[in-house]
C-alpha cells in the first residue's frame, strides 16, 4: 500500500513544475482589459472617446483609396470590409504559401501592396500601415481569436512558445515569468496582465499614439534590457502567433486603450 | 485631420447637453530632443471653438502639455434646431473643421 502510495506522490511531484510552468488554463484567461481602471475601460467602450478609432477612421479612407502603379484600392480586390474583412484579423499570424511561413496582419498588408497594388511597403509603425491594420482588426472586434489552429503554423506557434519561455537580457526574465507566473501582482504602479494581445494595434496612453504587438513586445525586451528583434523578425512573428494562440477564445477588441 | 464629435442627434429644448470632441493631432511639444540632440520644433493645436448656429459658444486655449489627440468635452443649452461647427487651429497654419447636427423638440 505504501508502495503504491509512494508512486502515487513521486507522480505528483515529477508532474508539479509542469503544472506550475503550465500554461494559463482557458478558463482563467483575461484580457488586459479587465486588469484595467474604470477611466481607461470607459475610454476604451466609448467610440466617440477612443482615440484609437480616429486610426479606424483614417484607415477607412485608406481602404478605398487607389495607390500603386497598378492604381488600385483595397476595396477594389477586397469590396466592402465589413463583409470581406469581418473575423479575418482574428486568425493572424496565419501561414502564407509563397513565402513558406506565416506572416502578420501589417505583412500581409505589405504583401497585397506589392503584390496587387505595385506599390511600395509602408514602414513599420507608420500611421497608414497602423489605420489600414487597425481598420482591417476592427472588423473583427467581439470575434473570438482562432490564430494558430492551421497545422502549418504549428512549428511556428512552438517556436514563439520556446521564445515565451526563454530567459534574457540583462535581468534575465523571461515573458513568463511575469505573464504567466506574476500577473495581478504589479511592476512599480501599473499592473502586470496576463499579456493577451486581445486588441492590436491599441492605443497606449503612454505612446500616445497606436502602436503594434511587435512595438510592445520590443518594448518589453528593453525593458529585460535585452537586444529586441528588428520588426518583422521571424522572431517576433513567432512569438505574436504564440501570443494569439494562447488567446485563442478571447474576443477582439481593437482598437483597445491601455495605460 | 480625423476627428470624432459625440452631440445628441435630438434634444428638448431648454435641455442641458454634452458636447465630446476628440481629434487626431500629435501635439508636439517643443521640449524633446531627437537621438542626436537636435530640438524637435513645437507642433501643437492652440485654440479649439464651437459655434452654434453661429454664435461661439465654447471656446479653449490648448498648451504644450496637452495630450496628444486632444478630447475636450462642455455643456451647452439646447435652445433650436440646427448645426454645431468646431474649428481646430494650430502651428504650422494647421486647420481642422467638423459640424453635427441636432434636432431640438
Amino acid at each position: 500500500m505504501n508502495f503504491w502510495r509512494a508512486i502515487a506522490v513521486a507522480t505528483l511531484l515529477a508532474a508539479a513544475p509542469a503544472l506550475l510552468a503550465g500554461e494559463i488554463a482557458p478558463e482563467a484567461r483575461r484580457s488586459g482589459y479587465a486588469f484595467m481602471g474604470p477611466d481607461t475601460r470607459a475610454m476604451q467602450d466609448d467610440d466617440t472617446s477612443n482615440p484609437g478609432m480616429l486610426f479606424v477612421l483614417d484607415g477607412e479612407t485608406l481602404w478605398t483609396k487607389k495607390t500603386g502603379s497598378a492604381e488600385k484600392a483595397c476595396a477594389d480586390c477586397h469590396g466592402d470590409a465589413r463583409g470581406s474583412m469581418q473575423g479575418v484579423a482574428a486568425r493572424y499570424p496565419a501561414f502564407d504559401k509563397t513565402q513558406g511561413r506565416p506572416v502578420t496582419l501589417d505583412q500581409r498588408i505589405n504583401l497585397c501592396r506589392a503584390n496587387h497594388q505595385q506599390a511600395t511597403p509602408l514602414p513599420y509603425e507608420s500611421r497608414d500601415l497602423l489605420a489600414l491594420s487597425a481598420f482591417v482588426a476592427h472588423q473583427a472586434r467581439g470575434v473570438a481569436i482562432t490564430a494558430g489552429e492551421d497545422p502549418q503554423v504549428k512549428p511556428f506557434v512552438e517556436q514563439g512558445r520556446d521564445l515565451f519561455m526563454q530567459r534574457e537580457g540583462q535581468l534575465n526574465l523571461a515573458c513568463t515569468n511575469c505573464h504567466d507566473d506574476n500577473f495581478d501582482k504589479h511592476l512599480a504602479g501599473a499592473p502586470i496582465t496576463q499579456g493577451q494581445p486581445t486588441g492590436y494595434p491599441m492605443y497606449r496612453l503612454e505612446w500616445q499614439t497606436l502602436g503594434s504587438l511587435e512595438r510592445r513586445l520590443r518594448s518589453c525586451m528593453s525593458g529585460v534590457r535585452a537586444q529586441a528583434y528588428d520588426y518583422g523578425a521571424p522572431e517576433l512573428v513567432a512569438l505574436e502567433l504564440f501570443l494569439m494562440s494562447r488567446a485563442r477564445g478571447l474576443p477582439m477588441e481593437t482598437p483597445a486603450v491601455r495605460p | 485631420m480625423a476627428a470624432l464629435i459625440n452631440v445628441p442627434a435630438k434634444a428638448r429644448r431648454g435641455d442641458v447637453i454634452e458636447i465630446r470632441t476628440l481629434t487626431s493631432h500629435i501635439m508636439e511639444t517643443g521640449f524633446r530632443h531627437t537621438a542626436d540632440g537636435r530640438l524637435v520644433p513645437r507642433d501643437i493645436i492652440t485654440s479649439f471653438t464651437c459655434r452654434y448656429n453661429g454664435t461661439e459658444i465654447f471656446r479653449a486655449d490648448l498648451f504644450p502639455a496637452i495630450a496628444a489627440n486632444p478630447y475636450l468635452s462642455f455643456f451647452t443649452v439646447a435652445k433650436e434646431s440646427g448645426k454645431f461647427e468646431f474649428e481646430w487651429t494650430g502651428d504650422n497654419g494647421y486647420s481642422s473643421t467638423a459640424s453635427a447636427s441636432i434636432t431640438v423638440e
